[in-house]
């Protein structure tokens, strides 16, 4: 008893501890790293460790200088590599997005409606890969996909092809690589939403008039609306980012921000123009994020 | 209790030459093992509300979703207007449905939802903005058709999903326990509503209700289900006056069960010895039943009376103690307890403001009309 007295003289109490324990997270792993790289982007390059100078200096007369450095974020605009790289990454991180819709959706919806008991053992299928590392998914794949890998083997033993088809470092291997990678993130949310359907909904469609396809079109999809939209967020964000699969299947073409940002920063050492690519990554992403938001704020308060 | 039906002024049921509008010929639909409805047949007429009545699981459901094409008959056929619609999905069918969940479409609004039928049908533009407000004018939702349905009361909902389900003038309407979401004054006013709306615009009507009471002020026939059959069809005054089982006595309305055994076997009466009673009943017409059978007297509460003073005669009478009562303002609940333990449930109207009141544990007469009994074999 006396311990919480002298703890709520303090201020403390159970209640907002536990309200305090995601903004301290928050603080310490987001706000904190964030504000360290923002301060890098500002700062010059320099040959020592770590490789850049610092921010604010003690100058010889004692005074306190703050040197704001934007030749960083001017020089990402002078060498078109950023921008290509930046645009390139939005566009296959747009195209893979859509696959992911393309094939996540059937499979959501199939999944929702399906028994309980089909629906728990296909839910687990769906997360069983990332039991596994990322990595040595994507490593199979390398396996699987080169000139002597599985995929050819079969479809020259059948007699389909005669000679092994080039997929691996394509585009085609990179956008395999991602679709297969962040597939559960489209489907998780899909799913969750198109469970909370009434189906019902689907018999007065059809009851009105509608044909399946028809009633499907017209009320499964706008209903399931922000289950596609939390998928499609959760699948772009990430991969417009995304490093290691362009990197060990796209092969030299695929100019990703991702591979930019690790060469500039482990094979340049230019520290101070990795932050501001990665501050400029931010930038672009945060609108989705906030457009996502409010969807979904919106949503919440008027869907009941 | 309402036994009007507005709707039907002529019985077309018992004129063979009447077509039916609605004929289920021999249908079953079995869910593996389980007969969820077992060899129904039904005739219904135009213009008509039948009202298929059962507790929850007798089938009265699986039998209006066939009726909707939702469910196919594991076998018999179903004619609606001389056509054959056994197989035809829902959405080739001329009949509607309204669902027990209203199922409206959440992200249309209320004149979305009513329009959503007609635009299917590629009606023109012109006269679908013209039949949804006639439409939602006539249940009362006028002023209403911008609200999308999470901004609606039950009631309103209700008149909703009534308004799609009708307004593409179906001949048929099914109704999925209308009114079961609304709260009982709610539900009373909107029975009458729903029997004057489907007068004015004569549309077939098909009910499934749980509530007795429900499907005794809307229907014209009442199809009473159990165990996926049809126990009894006929108007609710014949379901409540003249039912034809045990069960049907039983689920409609309350009712005393006598068990006896027939002692006395006229063409134009009989007499039932029950030992359940303690004394005898006579019954002022003849039954068919074989002499010495088994047999059960069914006498409705209203139908007995209760007194001070001993009656005249021997039969239909019998002393007992009153257990409790229950005081519902316009009639009071008697429970009597008869010398063999049987207890009797008595209603009385309170017709007197300052009625010489019978109270607990008073020593009552019960006695009743020789016509008031009703007696099954089942």
């Amino acid at each position: 008893m006396r311990r919480t007295h002298t703890l709520r003289r303090f201020g403390i109490t159970g209640r907002g501890l536990v309200v305090a324990l995601p903004y301290v997270w928050l603080l310490l792993f987001f706000v904190v790293p964030f504000a360290i790289v923002l301060k890098i982007s500002f700062s010059d390059v320099d040959l020592a460790i770590p490789p850049y100078k610092p921010l604010i200096e003690w100058t010889a007369k004692n005074a306190l200088a703050i040197k704001i450095n934007l030749n960083n974020y001017a020089f990402l605009f002078t060498d078109s590599l950023y921008l290509n790289a930046l645009v390139n990454s939005i566009k296959v991180a747009f195209i893979s997005t859509l696959l992911c819709l393309a094939v996540g959706y059937p499979m959501a919806y199939g999944i929702a409606r399906s028994t309980p008991s089909t629906r728990n053992l296909l839910l687990l299928l769906v997360i069983l890969p990332f039991w596994t590392s990322l990595l040595l998914r994507v490593y199979a794949w390398i396996g699987l996909l080169k000139a002597n890998g599985v995929i050819n083997n079969v479809l020259i033993s059948l007699g389909l092809i005669h000679e092994p088809l080039t997929m691996l470092y394509t585009p085609f291997a990179m956008y395999v690589g991602i679709v297969y990678s962040y597939l559960p993130f489209m489907i998780l949310p899909l799913y969750a939403n198109l469970e909370k359907m009434d189906w019902q909904l689907l018999e007065a469609a059809e009851d009105l008039g509608c044909r399946p396809y028809q009633a499907f079109y017209k009320i499964t999809l706008p209903l399931s609306r922000n289950g596609m939209l939390a998928g499609s967020m959760l699948v772009f964000i990430p991969a417009v980012g995304e490093f290691v699969i362009p990197a060990l299947l796209g092969g030299p073409n695929a100019l990703m921000i991702g591979r930019v940002l690790w060469d500039e920063f482990f094979s340049n050492r230019a520290w101070p123009v990795a932050s501001a690519v990665a501050i400029l990554l931010l930038i672009i992403l945060v609108p989705f994020m906030m457009w996502y938001q409010s969807v979904q704020a919106r949503e919440s308060a008027g869907a009941r | 209790m309402a036994t009007s039906a507005p709707a039907v002024k002529a019985t077309p049921w018992n004129d063979p030459a009447t077509r039916p509008y609605v004929e289920i010929d021999r249908v079953t639909k079995s869910f593996g093992e389980f007969k969820a409805v077992d060899d129904v047949s039904l005739k219904i007429y135009k213009g008509e509300i039948f009202c298929l009545l059962g507790a929850s699981g007798c089938g009265k459901t699986t039998l209006l979703r066939m009726l909707g094409g939702f469910e196919i008959p594991t076998s018999g056929r179903i004619f609606i207007d001389g056509e054959d619609m056994t197989g035809v999905p829902p959405y080739e069918r001329p009949v509607n449905m309204m669902f027990q969940s209203y199922a409206l479409f959440p992200h249309m609004t209320v004149e979305q939802n009513v329009a959503f039928g007609l635009k299917q049908d590629g009606v023109p533009k012109a006269e679908i903005a013209d039949r949804v407000a006639t439409m939602l004018e006539l249940v009362k939702l006028g002023g209403l058709g911008k609200r999308k349905p999470h901004q609606l009361s039950g009631g309103q909902k209700q008149r909703v999903a009534l308004a799609r389900s009708l307004v593409k003038r179906p001949k048929l309407l099914l109704l999925d326990e209308p009114l079961g979401a609304l709260d009982k004054k709610l539900r009373e006013h909107t029975q009458f509503e729903l029997v004057s709306l489907q007068d004015k615009l004569g549309v077939t009507f098909i009910v499934v209700t749980h509530d007795q009471e429900e499907a005794m002020t809307l229907a014209s026939r009442i199809g009473v289900m159990n165990h996926g059959e049809i126990v009894q069809a006929g108007t609710p005054s014949e379901i409540y006056e003249f039912p034809g089982s045990k069960f049907v006595a039983d689920f409609v309305g309350s009712v005393n069960i006598f068990e006896g055994k027939l002692v006395e076997d006229e063409p134009e009466h009989v007499r039932i010895a029950s030992e359940e009673l303690g004394g005898t009943i006579f019954v002022s017409h003849g039954i068919s039943a074989p002499p010495e059978a088994i047999v059960w007297a069914a006498i409705r509460p209203e139908k007995v009376f209760m007194s001070t003073a001993a009656p005249e005669g021997t039969d239909n009478v019998v002393r007992g103690a009153v257990q409790d009562i229950a005081y519902l303002g316009d009639l009071s609940i008697y429970l009597v307890k008869l010398p063999t333990g049987k207890v009797v449930r008595v209603t009385q109207p309170n017709t007197s403001r300052h009625a010489e009141a019978i109270t607990w544990d008073q020593q009552v007469y019960l006695s009743w009309d020789s016509t008031s009994p009703v007696v099954v074999t089942r």
